[in-house]
């Protein structure tokens, strides 16, 4: 039986499964117990799990990072949650140089199951240093995967499928979403990682997108259907490992790419989806593709700049129209 | 509980009757002059190009390796630096695979995916070998975080040196490791100088060991020319956390009689401070006690010099001899996922 629940409770289900399925997992993090949660994605956890299993640190992101390094190392499987990805950059050095490369350097003596998460991208008038999308970040790291999703049926089968893996994983949520609803089985089921989802079937103009930018991808196939243009949407969900495959069958068959992603321009995910598919499918394309980012700018606070910022459906529509040729 | 001890210069100790069984003086004796003579031979091989990147030998710290052998159990963890050939030795892997991955070869501890820097050892409870500086203090601590969480009474020996004492990652690893009481030994080998900076010269502060005093960690600076005042330190901090009282600061003044790397000529100090040190030599400030106080007689010291110049002769011929990691390997061990779709 599917019901409605909201993006944050979705999260919050997957990790208490998977807490009561395995003593070896936790939560720790800046306000995820007494607070329950920055953004109640934790509400509740700290009564049935207790303070063991749901811990509260002080503002130290690179130490706490570090002791989940530690823990994953030796035999437990901890949820980091960073209150945003914009802090998590404080603990850079924990998931590059330490989670991402411990199976390698100990030449898979040593495994880091360990999963990173919270809010990526902008979030209203947050200014510069809020505002930061980071899944081209972490995907560039060889030994990390990254998840980006915000439909809450992806995400609660995609939060379990990363605290099972055995590798370490980065979750990107989206802060302004966390009250989105969506439809969720009752029963248990997973979301397996590095798999797309085609959201609308459509033959003239595929467009790929992933997290709350999906929400701008499908506003801009409705309008776009209203005019007689036919957009296929496709929803990453994983960023790393990309499944090209699914992008590479849309375009044989409608021939244009329309890349929307809230990453800066510069070797962004559109820039790597581009590169893939100019390689794989350079025969079936009948337009340069054509993407559309946040700015190559920082992001002021007045909500002028976050409009002129962000992609937005007329800014993907204006896209679209460019690979198809019309006005 | 804290406690202070007052910082001095290690000092050359007089003769006294043993306080340790004969065979822990030759335990001792056997993995400082091991590791001794791995590291000069790791120069030697270095100079002949057979061992290449950053290599950071350990010659003149050999006693607090000495010192962990015979005070933490196997069970407990230890995480390290980059300066870690002499802890990975003294953790019992062997010569020969320590050298063949200096070698870069596929025998090597860990298939020539290291190097000098970044030895691991899942069943000698041996946590690497970090190339970044302070960056195995939080992952430490985080062991540390999984030995309680798992209800056992293991301990983790964090290590680091007085230029990681200087990180921010120390600040907060030691703030968490006090709050949640944390079984972790922390242990700053002194050993004078970051690179080439020498400690007066990075901190208001000098003495490292009172950076623990700020959390309330018990926290004491130790003679680390001499195992006996290392291991006795050690027993005591390990005693303190396997009670379940929370992590324990140890700064152990040390020397390395090399450079900072094999790159470093070391000039910025002194001809006379690097005699002071070696006068206070740990190999021969033991071997002087075990012939002056007769715990055991010149063959049993020449028994284990030979054994280890023939195990070390053995590591050498045994990596010259190994094959390198086929290339395909890059590609292992980047993802215990089987399949991951690498990008080409």
């Amino acid at each position: 039986m599917a019901r409605k629940i909201a993006l944050r409770d979705a999260l919050r289900e997957g990790m208490s499964e998977e807490m009561r399925r395995d003593e070896n997992v936790f939560l720790m993090g800046e306000e995820v117990a007494l607070y329950n949660g920055a953004y109640k994605v934790s509400k509740g956890m700290l009564d049935e799990f207790g303070e063991r299993r749901v811990v509260d640190t002080p503002i130290s992101e690179l130490g706490f990072a570090g002791i989940g390094v530690g823990a994953a190392m030796n035999g437990l499987r901890p949820i980091i949650e960073f209150m945003t990805w914009n802090f998590a950059v404080l603990a850079f050095d924990q998931i590059v140089n330490n989670a991402a490369k411990t199976l390698s350097q100990s030449a898979g003596d040593f495994n880091c199951p360990i999963l990173f998460r919270g809010p990526s991208g902008a979030a209203g008038q947050l200014g510069q240093q809020h505002s930061q999308t980071f899944e081209s970040w972490m995907a560039n790291v060889p030994g990390l995967k990254v998840i980006s999703c915000i439909d809450p049926y992806d995400a609660k089968g995609l939060i379990k499928s990363a605290i099972r893996d055995e590798d370490p994983i980065c979750m990107m949520e989206s802060e302004l979403y966390y009250n989105l609803e969506g439809e969720v089985p009752e029963e248990e089921y997973l979301v397996p990682i590095g798999l797309a989802a085609v959201r609308r079937q459509g033959t003239d103009v595929t467009i790929v997108s992933y997290n709350k930018m999906m929400l701008v991808a499908k506003a801009a196939a409705e309008e776009l259907a209203k005019e007689g243009i036919s957009a296929e949407v496709i929803d990453l969900r994983t960023i790393r490992p990309l499944d090209f495959q699914t992008i590479v069958d849309s375009v044989k068959k409608t021939n244009r790419l329309v890349i929307v992603d809230e990453c800066w321009p510069f070797a962004g995910v559109s820039a790597e989806v581009t590169y893939e598919i100019q390689k794989f499918a350079f025969d079936y394309l009948d337009a340069p593709i054509v993407r559309v980012n946040s700015a190559d700018t920082s992001l002021g606070y007045a909500a002028a700049f976050v409009e002129e910022f962000l992609p937005n459906p007329a800014k993907v529509i204006e896209a679209v129209k460019q690979v198809m040729y019309v006005k | 509980m804290t406690q202070v001890v007052k910082s001095k210069k290690p000092r050359a100790k007089k003769a006294k009757a043993p306080a340790f069984s004969k065979e822990t003086y030759l335990q001792w004796y056997e993995v400082m002059l091991r590791i001794r003579r791995f590291e000069e031979r790791t120069l030697m091989m270095y100079g002949q190009q057979k061992i290449r990147g950053f290599c950071h030998v350990y010659i003149g710290q050999e006693a607090i390796a000495a010192g962990l052998v015979s005070a933490i159990r196997p069970e407990d963890a230890i995480a390290t630096a980059y300066r870690q050939h002499g802890i990975a030795l003294s953790r019992g892997i062997s010569s020969k695979a320590c050298m063949a991955e200096l070698f870069g070869k596929k025998t090597g501890v860990v298939n020539g995916k290291g190097g000098s820097m970044h030895f691991f050892s899942k069943e000698k409870r041996f946590f690497g070998g970090n190339g970044i500086v302070g960056a195995q203090i939080p992952i430490g601590t985080g062991i540390a975080f999984a030995e309680k969480y798992k209800g056992t009474d293991n301990l983790c020996v964090t290590m680091f040196g007085d230029g990681a004492a200087r990180q921010g990652a120390l600040f907060e690893s030691f703030n968490m490791a006090m709050t949640w009481k944390l079984p972790v030994l922390y242990i700053c080998e002194n050993n004078g100088y970051a690179m080439g900076t020498s400690v007066s010269r990075t901190s208001n502060v000098p003495d490292i060991y009172k950076i623990g005093l700020a959390f309330d960690m018990p926290s004491e600076a130790v003679d680390g020319m001499n195992p006996e005042a290392v291991h006795e330190a050690l027993a005591k901090a390990a005693k303190h956390i396997r009670e379940g009282n929370g992590p324990y600061f140890l700064e152990i003044k040390t020397y390395r009689y090399k450079g900072h790397s094999v790159s470093d000529p070391g000039k910025y100090r002194s001809k006379e401070e690097l005699k002071e040190y070696k006068d206070l030599d740990p190999i021969k400030v033991v071997e002087n006690k075990i012939l002056k106080d007769k715990i055991a007689s010149e063959a049993e010291i020449k028994a284990i010099k030979d054994l280890i110049k023939t195990e070390i002769d053995e590591a050498i011929e045994f990596a010259e001899n190994s094959d390198y990691p086929d290339p395909s390997e890059l590609y292992t061990d980047n993802y215990v996922q089987k399949d991951y779709p690498f990008l080409t």
